[in-house]
C-alpha cells in the first residue's frame, strides 16, 4: 500500500514538474519526420534545433526559454491535422512548418482556430496563403517562394534556353506537384512553347520504364517534373538506362543530395528551381559554420526553417507580448534579419524577397546556373 | 513496331518479378487453403538484406560482379527463407484445424508486424543503392526511336524462366513435389500414408519465401530505392496476379504476374500512367466474372 501511494505521489510530482515547464514558450516545427520525404524533415528538424538553441543561448524570447517540440506528419493530411490538434491543445503559440503543401493547407484551418501563428519554410503552392487571405485569417505566413512565381520561371527558361526540343509535362498528382506543373504549364503555353506530352503518375510508384518509353517515343528533350525527389530521381535513373538523353526540370522538393544517392552519375544535368542559395548569404555564415562542425550541410530547407523560427521571434520581441494579433502585425509590418538576409511579409503573408533560380545537379551537388 | 517491342519487354520485366512473388501466394494457397498476407511483408525483407549485404560488400570492399552477386543471392534468400520458416511456425501453425479465418487474421497480424519491425529497425527513410549493373544493347532501331534492353531487364526476365523450369521439374518429378502435391489433394490421407505433412507445409513456405527473396533482390539492383512500405504494394499486385492466373495454379501465377506487367506497360504507353491501376484491377472485375476461378485455375469442388 505504502508503495503504490508514494508511486501516486511520484506521479503527481512529475505532473506538477510538467506544469512548471510550462512556463516556457512552446513552439513547434512539424514536416514529413518519417515517410518518402524524410530527408526534407531532418532538413526542417536540424534548423529549427539549431535556431530554438541559438535564440535560448541569447536569452531566450521575452526573457523565457523556448521549448521545441517535433510533429511528425510523413507528409499525410490526416496525420498533419492530427499534429496540429495535438499542438492546439499543448499550448504551442508557433508551428514552423509543414513541408508538403497539401498538409500545410489543412493544419492552417486547425492553427487559425487555437490562434497559433503559421510560418511554412517550405510549402510553395499559391492557395497556402492565398484561402487565408480570403478568410481573413492572420495566422499564415510563408517564407519561401510561390509556385506561381516558381512555375513562370521554369517555364520561361524553358521556352528561351531549351525551346528546340519537345517537352514533356509530368505531375505526381499532389498538391504540390500538380499544382507547379500547372502553373509551369501556362508560362510555357503563354510563351508559345505547347508540350508534346502530358502525363500524371502516382507518388509511391517504382517501375517508370513505360512512361519512360512513351517519352522516347516523342523524342522529348525536356522533361518538366512536378513533384517530389524520389519520383524525380527513379524517372532520372530509368531515363537513362533506357538511353534516352532528355534534360529533367524539376521544383525546389529537389534539393537534397538524397536525390543524387538514387540517381547515381545519372542525375548530372538535372535542373531545379530553387531560391538562391542561403548558404552563401553573408548573415548566414556563422550558423552555416555551425552545423559544418557538426559535419551537416545545411542544404535545401534547413536555413529557411531557421530563418522562420527567427522571425517569428523577431516579431515577438517586437511586440513584446505572445499575443497572435500584436505578433501578427509585426510580422506584416516589419523587415527582420534573419539567415535569408533582410526579409519582410506582404498583405497575404507571403515573403518579400528573393525569387527563383536554376541550379544544376554535378557530382551530387548543386549550383546556381550564373546566367 | 519497335515501340510496342520496347513496351513489351518493359512490361515482361515488371511482370516477371510479379509472378515471382504471386508463386508465393499461389503455392500457400494450393496447399492449405489460406492466403499468406504476410507474403508482401516477406519480399520486402528481401529486399532490405539484399540492400544491406550490398552496402556490407561495398564496405569490405568486394566488387567483382558475380562474386558479389552470388553472396548477396545466398545471404538473401538465407535469411528470408528464415523469416518466412518463422512466419510459418508461429502464425500458422498453431492455427493449423482452427477455423478457417483464424490464419487470415493471424497473416494480417504478421504482415503489420513486420512492417512496423522493419520501420522500427531500419527507419522510416527511403534507402537507396547505386546502380550496381548498369548498361544494355540497342536491340533494333526504327525511325530513330531505339529499342534498349538493359542487362538488369534480361537478367530479371533470364532468373524468373529459370527458377519456373527448375520448379516444374521440382513439383512434377521430386519426392518433395509429391508431397506437396498429396497434401494439396488430402492432408489426413497423406499422414496416413507416412508424409511428414508439417514439414511438406514448413519447406513450401521457405520456398515461397526463397522466391520472394530473389524479386526483392531483384527490385533493389533494378529501381535501387526501396522503404519498409514496399511490400504492401507488390503484394497487392502479386495477389491480383495470383488470382487473374487462378490461384493454386503455379503456371498461373507466372502468367498472372506477366500478364499485369505487360497490362501496366501498355496503359501507360498507350493510354495514360495515370489511371494504369484503374486498368489493372478493372481487368481483373472482367476475368472474374467471365472465368470466376481465374484464367488457369480449376472451379473448386466442395467436398463432401
Amino acid at each position: 500500500m505504502t508503495l503504490k501511494l508514494s508511486l501516486v505521489a511520484a506521479a503527481l510530482l512529475t505532473l506538477i514538474a510538467g506544469a512548471a515547464r510550462a512556463e516556457d514558450i512552446q513552439i513547434a516545427v512539424a514536416g514529413p519526420i518519417t515517410g518518402s520525404d524524410a530527408a526534407v524533415g531532418e532538413q526542417m528538424r536540424r534548423g529549427a534545433e539549431m535556431a530554438v538553441a541559438d535564440i535560448n543561448a541569447r536569452g531566450g524570447l521575452l526573457g523565457k526559454k523556448l521549448v521545441l517540440q517535433v510533429g511528425d506528419d510523413a507528409c499525410d493530411p490526416k496525420q498533419a491535422v492530427a499534429v496540429a490538434n495535438k499542438f492546439a491543445v499543448s499550448g504551442v503559440v508557433f508551428v514552423a512548418g509543414h513541408y508538403c503543401s497539401s498538409t500545410s493547407i489543412p493544419a492552417s484551418a486547425v492553427y487559425a482556430d487555437a490562434g497559433i501563428i503559421e510560418i511554412t519554410p517550405a510549402s510553395t503552392n499559391p492557395a497556402y496563403t492565398d484561402g487565408p487571405a480570403q478568410k481573413g485569417w492572420i495566422n499564415v505566413f510563408r517564407i519561401c517562394g510561390r509556385d506561381d512565381v516558381q512555375g513562370k520561371v521554369a517555364g520561361s527558361y524553358i521556352a528561351q534556353q531549351l525551346k528546340d526540343k519537345p517537352v514533356a509535362i509530368i505531375d505526381d498528382k499532389t498538391t504540390y506537384g500538380k499544382g507547379l506543373a500547372d502553373e509551369t504549364r501556362k508560362a510555357l503555353n503563354a510563351a508559345g512553347v505547347k508540350e508534346a506530352i502530358n502525363e500524371s503518375i502516382n507518388q509511391g510508384d517504382k517501375d517508370f520504364s513505360a512512361l519512360v518509353s512513351k517519352m522516347k517515343q516523342a523524342k522529348v528533350g525536356v522533361i518538366y517534373f512536378g513533384g517530389y525527389y524520389t519520383e524525380a530521381g527513379l524517372i532520372v535513373r530509368q531515363a537513362k538506362e533506357q538511353g534516352m538523353n532528355a534534360v529533367l526540370l524539376g521544383g525546389d522538393a529537389l534539393v537534397t543530395s538524397e536525390f543524387w544517392k538514387i540517381t547515381g552519375a545519372s542525375g548530372a544535368g538535372t535542373l531545379m528551381t530553387f531560391s538562391p542559395d542561403p548558404r552563401n548569404v553573408p548573415e548566414a555564415a556563422p550558423v552555416v559554420a555551425e552545423f559544418t562542425k557538426q559535419g551537416y550541410d545545411p542544404e535545401g530547407y534547413t536555413l529557411y526553417t531557421y530563418a522562420a523560427v527567427q522571425s517569428y521571434v523577431a516579431a515577438a520581441t517586437q511586440a513584446k507580448t505572445l499575443n497572435i494579433d500584436a505578433v501578427s502585425k509585426a510580422l506584416h509590418a516589419d523587415k527582420f534579419s534573419t539567415v535569408l538576409g533582410q526579409i519582410g511579409f506582404d498583405a497575404k503573408g507571403d515573403v518579400i524577397g528573393p525569387g527563383y533560380v536554376l541550379f544544376v545537379w554535378k557530382d551530387g551537388k548543386y549550383a546556381e546556373i550564373k546566367s | 513496331m519497335s515501340y510496342f517491342l520496347q513496351q513489351l519487354i518493359n512490361g515482361l520485366a515488371l511482370g516477371a518479378i510479379y509472378g515471382l512473388i504471386a508463386i508465393g501466394y499461389t503455392m500457400v494457397y494450393g496447399i492449405i487453403g489460406m492466403i499468406n498476407f504476410a507474403h508482401g511483408e516477406i519480399y520486402m525483407i528481401g529486399a532490405f538484406v539484399s540492400l544491406i549485404t550490398f552496402l556490407v560488400l561495398g564496405l569490405v570492399g568486394i566488387s567483382y560482379i558475380p562474386l558479389a552477386l552470388t553472396i548477396v543471392l545466398i545471404s538473401a534468400v538465407g535469411f528470408t527463407s528464415f523469416y518466412g520458416w518463422t512466419v510459418e511456425r508461429i502464425a500458422y501453425r498453431p492455427l493449423r484445424g482452427s477455423f478457417r479465418l483464424a490464419p487470415l487474421i493471424s497473416a494480417i497480424g504478421m504482415s503489420i508486424f513486420l512492417q512496423n519491425y522493419v520501420q522500427l529497425l531500419q527507419g522510416a527513410r527511403v534507402k537507396t543503392l547505386p546502380p550496381v549493373i548498369q548498361g544494355g544493347f540497342q536491340l533494333m532501331e526504327t525511325n530513330g526511336f531505339v529499342v534498349q534492353v538493359s542487362y538488369l531487364q534480361l537478367m530479371i526476365v533470364g532468373v524468373t524462366v529459370a527458377l519456373m523450369a527448375g520448379f516444374t521439374v521440382m513439383i512434377a518429378a521430386t519426392p518433395l513435389g509429391r508431397a506437396q502435391r498429396a497434401c494439396e489433394q488430402d492432408m489426413t490421407m497423406a499422414a496416413l500414408l507416412g508424409i511428414n505433412v508439417d514439414r511438406t507445409i514448413s519447406t513450401t513456405f521457405v520456398i515461397g519465401a526463397a522466391l520472394a527473396a530473389v524479386a526483392g533482390m531483384m527490385v533493389t539492383m533494378y529501381y535501387g530505392v526501396i522503404d519498409f512500405f514496399i511490400g504492401f504494394l507488390a503484394g497487392m499486385k502479386a495477389f491480383t496476379a495470383a488470382v487473374l492466373g487462378g490461384i493454386g495454379s503455379l503456371p498461373g501465377a507466372m502468367l498472372g504476374g506477366l500478364l499485369i506487367g505487360l497490362i501496366e506497360a501498355f496503359w501507360s504507353g498507350y493510354f495514360s500512367s495515370a489511371y494504369k491501376d484503374v486498368a489493372v484491377f478493372g481487368i481483373l472485375i472482367l476475368v472474374l466474372i467471365l472465368r470466376p476461378s481465374g484464367l488457369l485455375g480449376r472451379p473448386e469442388i466442395e467436398k463432401v
